[in-house]
């Protein structure tokens, strides 16, 4: 029995305009070290699936960059591997130019791609799911209750704010879907919500692509599930691990700031046995801490060199703190550069960010300063 | 079929380092690690590759399953190659009998095949002990230019020291007029370091000759260098002035881990332009908790900080726990420092365990010299390991091992 992965990348690309204006979902930096793509990337090859496919919309250079030959996560292979499925349009046809926007159409774009697969069962995943699952056991659990469709849930407490963002999910004690709410406008407390992670076998999946063509359905959610919802048998996958996923720039800080305040977090996604989270080798030298350097709770990629404060703060692969600098409750992008006495406080800088000497920014832990990429200050 | 190279490198990295002997139990040399993240013969490899020399044999003899477990297909350096890139050469069964490498001349003649097979013009000697940056390209291009049989790589030593390296007297061209191996009264101060340019046929025969030489030691320093300069062979200096270090005893591996600090290191691994690749482990960052305190060290990726640690180095994975203190000493990947040890003026190798309260070491300036704790040891509570102890087996007081 083989499993096939396909990674949705642009997916969610609007919850953080800011930090997708020049890349997919699936390349946003996060976690000192990583893309976010490499969760689901990881994920997947932990659980032995080697034939991954992405399907990618626009803004996709970042991630073809990332990626590469797809040797860091030992997808570089003669047969199976990564594969980049950029939009496939016509010349005859879509004179409009009109690109996907929901996950079947995506999956409609790349049919002949899919029409392809070989593997018997297919993995179908977004791209910030920021977690350490273990597939192997929702595909063992996807088989035993033999569903047509099982999708990953985790039960947590919704604020109304975060209910409306989210999909949730009703079913009864043996796991079989009742309902699906999409993003709920009123809804407040304890619900099961998709996590954006479905195993499916290849033959239905296979089926549903073609039945949508033919039926001209636009969303996996409403078209399949909902009205398939009596006939068919879909499933819930219940997932207790930590999770996050990327429904606002607030939400991104957040998640970010989670990994610094809490050990388990940081166990759960990056201490796994056996489960490694795997990312673009940069060969960074180790990072250095000068004689002055004052460093609480933060975390810190290699390649970094710290002659300031940072408290607080993640610091990706290459940045520079200069003597005299402050940095709090920020998060600084790969190659971030700050000069002497420079004072930042609930910053995102994206990468290649220059801050001169002396200069002062500040946000708020409500509303963090972001900072472009590339930006001279 | 085998594309023609111009330059085919030749890695001796096969010595065990005695001198270092808690740490290379089961590693050779080259596989030691060193400054955080890399291994010896990360330097060596990076050099090459950063040379533009994509075809390295990598001749092993010592404990080399770690050495070609990390040197594997090559790719952490871009050496997985559909023509040439790294291949590791152990020694082997030959149809007259199966040899042992006798020496640094010998190994490399048991692998004259492997060098023809890609018809080079030269042929570059490295050995994997040393901890230096160095453009191998540079070096061809001026063996080239003097039309020299062999160049030599040299370093200036200051006088006193020099009766501990081979030292090369030349003329104002740079030709080798005389070679003194370790002498008492040295004439010169260039040191040559271990780094060789032949060109191939010359280096060819000289290897068989020694070969079929009774009694002769098979190395390059006793040996083929002597016998070619004694044939008046054109043989040429390379000076090199960059930073160089031989990392075969503890002390100089501790000096070398420690030349990596300072705001202008002595060694600067930093350099985009000449980057050190080594095997990626894919660590998560690292950490540094509430109560930590960092000053003035090298810290790799997985490392978790809750402690203090003062000029020091350490790997990747490494755990250093709340009121634990590491200073002036170099930790290796998956040691765990546990809550109020005391590391001072230490080497602890990898995935070894220094338990609550234990001591290592003393205070650089009273300490009689390094201690050293080995691989997968567990150093018990409140234990005290004196300065300049060599812990490496569960034979002393105080120390278990780890089952694994």
């Amino acid at each position: 029995m083989s499993t096939a992965g396909i990674i949705f990348s642009n997916i969610h690309d609007n919850n953080i305009p800011e930090l997708t204006r020049n890349r997919t979902m699936a390349s946003v930096p996060f976690g000192c070290r990583y893309r976010l793509i490499d969760f689901a990337l990881s994920n997947m090859v932990n659980s032995n699936i080697s034939n991954i496919s992405v399907i990618t919309h626009y803004n996709y250079q970042s991630l073809m960059d990332h990626i590469g030959s797809g040797k860091d996560w030992d997808l570089a292979r003669r047969s199976g591997g990564i594969k980049i499925l950029p939009p496939f349009i016509r010349t005859t046809t879509n004179t409009a130019n009109q690109l996907y926007t929901t996950r079947l159409e995506a999956l409609k774009s790349v049919n002949p791609a899919i029409s392809k697969i070989t593997d018997d069962y297919v993995v179908l995943s977004d791209c910030d799911v920021i977690c350490n699952i273990d597939l192997n056991d929702m595909i063992n659990y996807h088989k035993a209750s033999g569903a047509d469709i099982t999708m990953a849930v985790k039960k947590v407490n919704l604020t109304k704010e975060q209910a409306n963002i989210n999909v949730l999910v009703d079913s009864d004690e043996n796991g079989v879907i009742t309902d699906v709410q999409a993003y709920p406008t009123n809804f407040e407390g304890e619900a099961d919500i998709n996590l954006n992670i479905m195993v499916m076998s290849r033959h239905y999946l296979q089926e549903i692509v073609v039945d949508s063509i033919a039926h001209n359905y636009t969303s996996l959610t409403k078209d399949i599930i909902l009205r398939g919802i009596t006939r068919k048998s879909y499933r819930t996958y219940r997932y207790d691990g930590y999770f996050a996923c990327i429904g606002s720039p607030l939400d991104y800080y957040s998640s970010s700031m989670e990994l610094i305040k809490d050990k388990n977090v940081r166990n759960q996604l990056f201490g796994v046995k056996d489960r490694p989270v795997y990312t673009k080798v940069r060969n960074s030298a180790p990072t250095y801490y000068s004689p002055d350097a004052k460093v609480k709770n933060s975390l810190i990629a290699d390649g970094c060199e710290i002659f300031g404060e940072v408290e607080n703060s993640i610091l990706f692969r290459g940045t520079k703190i200069g003597k005299g600098t402050k940095v709090k409750n920020s998060i600084l992008f790969q190659d971030t550069y700050t000069g002497e006495n420079v004072v930042l406080n609930c910053v995102i800088a994206d990468k290649n960010v220059v801050i001169r000497d002396n200069k002062m920014l500040s946000g708020d832990e409500t509303l963090p300063f972001y900072l472009a990429k590339g930006k001279m200050i | 079929m085998f594309k023609k190279k111009e330059c085919v490198a030749m890695l001796l990295a096969g010595g065990q380092g005695s001198r270092l002997y808690a740490l290379t139990e089961k590693t050779a040399k080259p596989a030691v690690t060193f400054g955080g993240k890399y291994r010896i013969i990360d330097f060596p490899m990076s050099n090459c590759v950063n040379s533009g020399i994509y075809t390295v044999g990598v001749l092993t003899q010592y404990q080399p399953l770690v050495l070609n477990e990390y040197i594997g297909n090559g790719q952490p350096w871009d050496l997985d190659r559909m023509n040439g890139g790294v291949m590791v050469l152990p020694p082997y069964q030959g149809k007259n009998g199966a040899d042992w490498y006798k020496g640094t001349a010998n190994a490399i003649y048991q692998n004259l095949d492997f060098i023809k097979r890609y018809d080079p013009e030269y042929v570059l000697i490295l050995s994997g002990d040393h901890i230096y940056k160095m453009d191998y390209n540079a070096m061809l291009q001026a063996h080239k230019k003097s039309g020299a049989d062999c160049t030599i790589a040299v370093l200036e030593v200051p006088l006193s020291e020099a009766s501990r390296f081979g030292i090369m007297v030349t003329d104002e061209t740079d030709r080798i007029t005389e070679f003194q191996e370790k002498p008492k009264n040295p004439t010169s101060t260039k040191a040559s370091m271990g780094i060789y340019i032949f060109n191939a046929k010359v280096l060819e025969k000289y290897l068989i000759d020694d070969e079929n030489t009774p009694g002769s030691s098979n190395d390059f320093g006793k040996n083929i260098i002597p016998n070619m300069l004694g044939d008046g062979m054109k043989m040429f200096t390379f000076p090199f002035d960059g930073y160089w270090k031989d990392v075969g005893t503890i002390s100089s591996l501790w000096e070398a881990n420690m030349e990596l600090l300072g705001e202008n290191p002595a060694f600067n691994v930093h350099d985009k332009k000449w980057r050190i690749f080594s095997r990626n482990y894919a660590a998560p960052p690292h950490f540094v908790g509430d109560d930590a305190s960092v000053v003035d060290s090298v810290v790799s990726e997985g490392c978790e900080i809750y402690g203090t640690v003062e000029h020091s180095v350490l790997s990747g994975n490494v755990i250093i726990e709340k009121g634990a203190v590491v200073k002036d000493s170099v930790i290796m990947s998956g040691t765990v420092i546990k809550a109020g040890a005391k590391v001072t003026y230490s080497i602890i190798d990898g995935n070894s365990i220094i338990s609550e309260n234990a001591t290592v070491g003393e205070d650089k300036a009273t300490a009689k010299g390094i201690a050293v704790v080995g691989s997968g040891l567990c150093v018990e509570p409140n234990t005290v390991i004196d300065s300049e102890a060599m812990i490496n087996s569960a034979d002393f007081d105080g120390v278990t091992s780890i089952e694994k």
